[in-house]
């Protein structure tokens, strides 16, 4: 349900399981929701910390997703770079309530201003 | 059932009413007894007509491996003996606080000093069409039991809604019993909440192997039926008979009572550490409970709550602080554990071991030295002791090379080296169980000059099989070697000890036909791949089953999925197809109007002779191809590893040198191979002349025509390695011409691996061998073109129409926008 704390954005099940959906953010950068094969869901900026590229278009394995411009891996739970890359990129809480996934605003604006 | 009188007279002791006659209820009445037998006076109220039983043995009863006596907890005797009042089969229908009283449904009226709530859970019923239907059943209590033990009486379907532990068990017991099962399971994976993708897929194997028809991702649109359940229709049409529908989609605390009488209730009846309910006269227990959070669905933390409770029954306080849980699935045969957190996340480390020909898969996560979560199929037997360390947070770092082959192992001879371990080992001790090859003929193979993995097995084929004996030939080759070991071909990833031409052939040769399926009998070391193999195995999968193999859209790269380029702004270039570079009128208008109409910023003329539109948004891009499409025009798949374009030069229609119709020859060429996924991109072109202005030499299949007829040339390449092709051979006339072609593409896309131009392939296993299969090898060459065109007779299917009519517009589209302003407003 929605709160003055946390935007509903839609069912679990709306996000494909090791894919990806986003939310528009007016005027700042998108949000990526992903899913991982466990079913759990997180939520960062749709921007990989290297060259910007868009990473709710990347593949979604583990608990990372692969930048569809560079495949740097980034950790879906930190925002972080893995392996050899050093960048972040920013996370947004998220959680599960009833199968509605929701989002922090505080957070979203945070992340995407 | 006799009832003890409920008014006792002269008894004075405290009063304590138990409203649930089940598990937990009776369960925190033996633990109080045990400390304290005579402080309380003891009612207990049950809704079902009968003692105390096992609701966890119901799935043994339905399968015929137990009678209800078998799974009686307490019987008649134990409440007499213990002065038990039991009021069964007349369920208590409300709770007055401020007299202290319940009043059961049949209106008897009883007062408490004390009151124990343990109503346990209700099944959740989905609320479809139909759900009340005659014949529709929850799996929840011994009454549910009869009613599928009548219904398998009388044979029939029987469809079970729900994948999860309950409902696998009950789809068990009826198909024991003969009825044809069904399971329709929402979500893509069985028992999703215990089991990862890897376990859940070879559990749905061994269920499929044992008769049952198992759905996943299916979802129930309607129950149906005229005056009594008559089938199930999915919302994909699908109907699907049954005479018996039993929903397992889960269980919901039983909380109405405890909500009515006005208690805290959250997603259970909030309780505190010593199960004390925001009335101090009231308790409860179970799976009707919410503590710190959390609501269990399973035995064990019942009892760890029964003890805290009766604690602070008999003012000795101790505390519950939650349960980490563990699940076993009970069907006889196949053995399915896990426990604790299994998602993975930063700092996990999985360690994996599959063993293909025993159908083993054995997943533990540890975080920071300590094991946080297991999933075992096949070989559960190490269950416990995981669970045991995991509960007790062992540090389990001096046991981590040896954890995953179990306990027996582990402590084995206390040696935490793996090299030590395989160095103990027995001379006839067999370490390739495929090939039946000890560890002796190994290491005599080595000594006798074997000095790499590929060559022990291509002599004494250990680890040519399977591959699960691969780290143990490794092993004994450092043991016997040292440093002398020969490096073997390279591995497809970090996810396999396998290299891309043993994974192909291991697909063929056992038929795999999912990329689950492959990570299980391929024995891959991550849970579901990555960035590299993902791909590589559902092209492969792909070429191996054309028309049968269902693409896997998460295991394809960006441009594959949108089938468009994406640019380094995020905003895709869209490239019709224009057979052998032609177009016309209509085709032009209707680029510039997409042009005009999307606000493209930019159009290029690409090197492929095609027109590139620049700048369009993801979420335009459906109505962009609707455009195109009603010009004629389809993708023209500039974003795949595919075939890409097929250029001509204008050829012996118009120019004065033309030999040929090369124009007309691209033309045929590329409307035989548009559409065909290939291990990396292909291009061809078709030049009139030997001046060769379609620059056929630098291509991967290049046509140059002279007089005579077709010089068919292979293997060239304009990128970073420019690679002059090699001659194939010259053949006289168009249609010989193309049938090469089509055996050429066919070749490479059966043999060449993944991300590997033709020039690279070609290099690699020489132009000689390609002569050879395609010039020299008619029959073979007509095969191979035979093979490319039944595949091409599944995918010349315009992706951009299929999603311009609204396939896959989860992709395009957002799924929320968030308007900081107006949400303020």
């Amino acid at each position: 349900m929605t709160t003055a704390e946390w935007l509903d954005i839609g069912w679990v099940d709306e996000i494909p399981v090791r894919g990806s959906r986003t939310v528009q953010v007016a005027g700042g950068d998108d949000i990526a929701v992903f899913r991982t094969a466990e079913g759990k869901v997180f939520a960062l900026l749709d921007r990989c910390p290297h060259k910007h590229g868009r990473l709710s278009q990347g593949i979604v394995h583990g608990g990372a997703v692969a930048c569809p411009l560079h495949n740097w891996r980034i950790s879906l739970s930190t925002g972080e770079a893995l392996g050899e890359d050093k960048g972040c990129t920013p996370t947004v809480p998220v959680k599960i309530d009833g199968g509605r996934v929701l989002i922090c605003r505080a957070g979203t604006l945070k992340a995407a201003a | 059932m006799e009832h003890r009188p409920l008014n006792r007279g002269a008894d004075t002791r405290e009063h304590l009413i138990v409203i649930g006659n089940g598990m937990a209820g009776c369960r925190a009445v033996e633990e109080l007894l045990a400390r304290d037998a005579d402080r309380y006076r003891v009612t207990i109220f049950g809704a079902e007509p009968r003692v105390n039983y096992n609701r966890i043995m119901l799935s043994p009863v339905l399968a015929g491996e137990k009678s209800f006596d078998d799974i009686v907890i307490n019987d008649a005797n134990w409440y007499a003996a213990n002065g038990i009042a039991l009021v069964a089969g007349d369920p208590v229908a409300a709770i007055d606080r401020a007299a202290k009283t319940v009043t059961t449904r049949g209106g008897t009226t009883d007062a408490y000093d004390r009151l124990l709530i343990a109503t346990g859970s209700d099944p959740f019923i989905i609320p479809v069409p139909g759900k009340d239907l005659p014949g529709v059943i929850a799996f929840r209590d011994m009454d549910d039991v009869d009613t599928m033990l009548a219904a398998a009486d009388a044979g029939g379907d029987a469809v079970v809604i729900g994948g999860g532990l309950l409902g696998l068990e009950a789809a068990h017991g009826l198909s024991l019993r003969g009825m044809k099962v069904t399971v329709i399971h929402l979500m893509p994976t069985l028992m999703e909440r215990q089991l990862d993708e890897a376990a859940g897929w070879l559990l749905k194997q061994a269920l499929e192997g044992r008769g049952q028809t198992i759905l996943t991702g299916a979802d129930t649109a309607a129950i149906v039926g005229d005056g009594k359940v008559e089938g199930v229709k999915l919302k994909d049409g699908t109907l699907i008979p049954a005479s018996l529908v039993v929903m397992a989609v889960g269980i919901r605390p039983s909380v109405a009572l405890a909500r009515d009488a006005g208690l805290a209730v959250g997603r259970g009846i909030q309780v505190d550490d010593h199960m004390v309910t925001s009335d101090p006269a009231v308790l409860a227990v179970g799976e009707c409970v919410e503590h710190d959070g959390q609501v269990y669905g399973l035995v064990a933390p019942l009892w760890d709550m029964c003890r805290s409770l009766a604690d602070g029954l008999v003012e000795q306080p101790t505390g519950y602080r939650g349960s980490v849980t563990s699940t076993k699935l009970k069907v006889s045969g196949i053995d399915v554990f896990s426990a604790g957190d299994f998602s993975g996340g930063d700092g996990c480390e999985d360690i994996v071991l599959r063993d293909a020909s025993r159908g083993i898969y054995k997943r533990v996560i540890v975080k920071d030295d300590r094991i946080v979560g297991a999933v075992l199929y096949g070989d559960t037997a190490d269950g416990s002791w995981y669970f045991d360390l995991l509960k007790k947070q062992e540090d389990v770092s001096d046991l981590r090379d040896l954890l995953i082959f179990g306990q027996a192992f582990a402590a084995g001879g206390g040696a935490a080296d793996p090299k030590a371990a395989v160095a103990a080992l027995s001379d006839d001790a067999e370490i390739c169980g495929c090939n039946g090859v000890t560890k002796g003929q190994v290491v005599s193979c080595i000594a006798k000059g074997a000095r790499s993995l590929d060559a022990v097995r291509s002599t004494c084929k250990a680890s040519a099989s399977c591959g699960s004996c691969t780290g143990l030939v490794e092993t004994l080759l450092a043991l016997t070697l040292g440093d002398e070991v020969q490096a073997g071909p390279k591995t497809m990833c970090k996810c396999t000890s396998f290299g891309h031409d043993d994974v192909r052939r291991e697909i063929v040769a056992q038929s795999m036909q999912s990329i689950p399926e492959v990570m299980q009998q391929l024995h891959w070391t991550t849970p579901d791949g990555c960035s590299s193999c993902r791909p590589a195995l559902n092209y492969y999968l792909l070429c191996a089953l054309p028309g049968d193999y269902v693409d896997d859209q998460q295991s394809r790269f960006v441009n594959e999925r949108l089938h468009a380029n994406i640019q380094k702004d995020g905003t895709y270039s869209v490239v019709p197809r224009m057979s052998g570079g032609l177009t016309n009128p209509t085709e032009l208008r209707a680029i510039a109007d997409v042009v005009e109409k999307y606000d493209a910023p930019m159009v290029k003329v690409t090197g492929g002779q095609r027109l590139d539109i620049f700048g369009i948004k993801k979420e335009d891009l459906p109505a962009v191809w609707a455009d195109l499409n009603a010009a004629g025009m389809v993708s023209g798949h500039a974003y795949g590893k595919a075939l890409r374009t097929v250029k001509t030069c204008v050829g012996s229609e118009w120019c004065r040198f033309g030999t040929q119709d090369s124009t007309g020859l691209g033309v045929k060429i590329e409307r035989m191979s548009w559409g065909s996924w290939m291990p990396h991109k292909f291009k061809i072109a078709v030049s009139g002349c030997p001046r060769n202005c379609a620059e056929a030499t630098i291509k991967d299949f290049g046509i140059v025509c002279v007089d005579s007829g077709y010089e068919l040339r292979v293997g060239g390449n304009g990128g970073i390695h420019v690679r002059a092709t090699d001659l194939l051979c010259k053949v006289a006339t168009e249609q010989e011409a193309m049938d090469y072609c089509a055996a050429f593409i066919q070749l490479y896309r059966e043999e060449a691996r993944y991300l590997e131009r033709t020039a690279p392939w070609i290099e690699r296993v020489g132009v000689e061998q390609i002569k050879a299969r395609i010039v020299d090898d008619a029959a073979g060459r007509e095969a191979l073109r035979a093979r490319f065109l039944y595949a091409q007779s599944f995918s010349q299917d315009d992706p951009w129409a299929q999603r311009a009519e609204g396939a896959e517009a989860e992709h395009h589209a957002p799924m929320a926008r968030f308007t900081p302003q107006e949400e303020m407003a």
